[in-house]
């Protein structure tokens, strides 16, 4: 990793984790507020299915958390695991598409 | 609590060794230092430790003091060994040459890598730089310039353990004040320098460094100033 390339990668964490703040937040209220009288698998697939508002922000969310767990699991498998260099730029590639992968395809599954 | 003994375990050898017990009679305003130096003169005269002013100043007397890195020539006996023990080891995160004495070498040499050297840019045929005590970077150096390089922060530092290329918290402190310094030329290698997975971005602001600095100096706060510094890279930007 460049030491360019190591900024980079700290503005990425430090900007997708205010993403991440405001994601979390607006999901929490969210469940809490649809719940609050009970809700069923069925009655939210019924609000979900077609929603694009929703499907965008959930895509938004998944894509932040993507970028974000996966530069963080790349510092810990540095700092416990001994990766360094490619292996561990490799590793951090992986677990991005990994979340990526699920999370869209989680998403797709609620929306379309 | 007053007794008229006190139990010294101090660590013999190098990397492999044990630790021995020493009875050091108990005084008055006495320091981790002056027990150390007891042992040496009057007890074991094979112990090594290390040593120069005795007052704060040099940075060299820095041991493990019941499992804290601490300055020992002004850690006072009563503050640490209440019940009349005391653990004393070298410094944590460097090689051990012998006894009490830590290898600094490493330590050291990160702070040439983080490009801790002052670069100037004036000759002596200019006139001084004229730098308002109240400008905000000299208020960020003043805040940091006071470390007497004694490696305590760098052996209570975390990531120091778990990352043995980390250049660590004095050395990036270091760089910090010449980031601020508006006479140093040196700046764009610099912040080059302490950029990366061995730089300022493996920080984890535990903290760790600013909570045993014996000058209480924040090496935190540098550290995460010259993260904000290294936003100019991201974007291109070297100046």
């Amino acid at each position: 990793m460049s030491t360019r390339g190591g900024a980079r990668l700290w503005v990425a964490q430090r900007a997708t984790a205010a993403v991440l703040a405001f994601c979390v937040l607006v999901h929490l209220v969210t469940i809490v507020y649809a719940v609050r009288a009970g809700l069923t698998a069925s009655q939210i697939l019924d609000r979900t299915h077609g929603n694009y508002a929703w499907g965008a922000f959930y895509a938004v969310f998944v894509f932040a958390a993507a970028i974000h767990g996966a530069i963080g699991l790349r510092t810990v498998a540095s700092e416990w695991l001994a990766f360094r260099g490619t292996v561990a730029d490799a590793t951090m590639g992986l677990v991005a598409v990994a979340i990526l992968a699920l999370g869209v395809r989680a998403v797709a599954a609620v929306m379309l | 609590m007053e007794v008229a003994t006190l139990r010294v375990s101090v660590w013999r050898g190098g990397a492999e060794g044990r630790f021995q017990d020493f009875d050091v009679p108990r005084r008055e305003s006495q320091t981790v230092l002056d027990a150390v130096t007891f042992i040496q003169r009057h007890l074991d005269p094979t112990l090594s430790y290390r040593f120069a002013c005795r007052v704060g100043m040099c940075g060299s007397c820095a041991m493990t003091v019941n499992g804290r890195p601490r300055w020992t020539c002004r850690t006072h006996v009563d503050k640490v060994a209440a019940d009349g023990r005391l653990r004393i080891g070298p410094l944590e995160n460097l090689p051990i040459v012998k006894d009490l004495v830590a290898d600094m070498r490493e330590f050291f040499d990160k702070w040439a890598r983080a490009r801790g050297q002052f670069k100037p840019t004036a000759t002596r045929d200019d006139e001084f730089a004229a730098v308002r005590p109240d400008s905000a970077p000299r208020r960020e150096a003043d805040a940091a310039i006071e470390c007497i390089g004694c490696g305590v922060c760098y052996s209570a530092c975390d990531v120091v353990k778990w990352n043995p290329d980390y250049l660590g918290p004095a050395a990036l402190n270091r760089a910090w004040t010449l980031v601020n310094d508006a006479r140093d030329g040196g700046k764009r290698e610099r912040l080059h320098a302490v950029a990366g997975d061995a730089g300022c971005h493996s920080c984890h602001t535990m903290m760790s460094c600013t909570e045993h600095c014996p000058k209480q100096l924040s090496p935190t706060r540098s550290i995460a100033g010259l993260k904000r510094a290294t936003i100019g890279l991201v974007l291109g930007d070297d100046a």
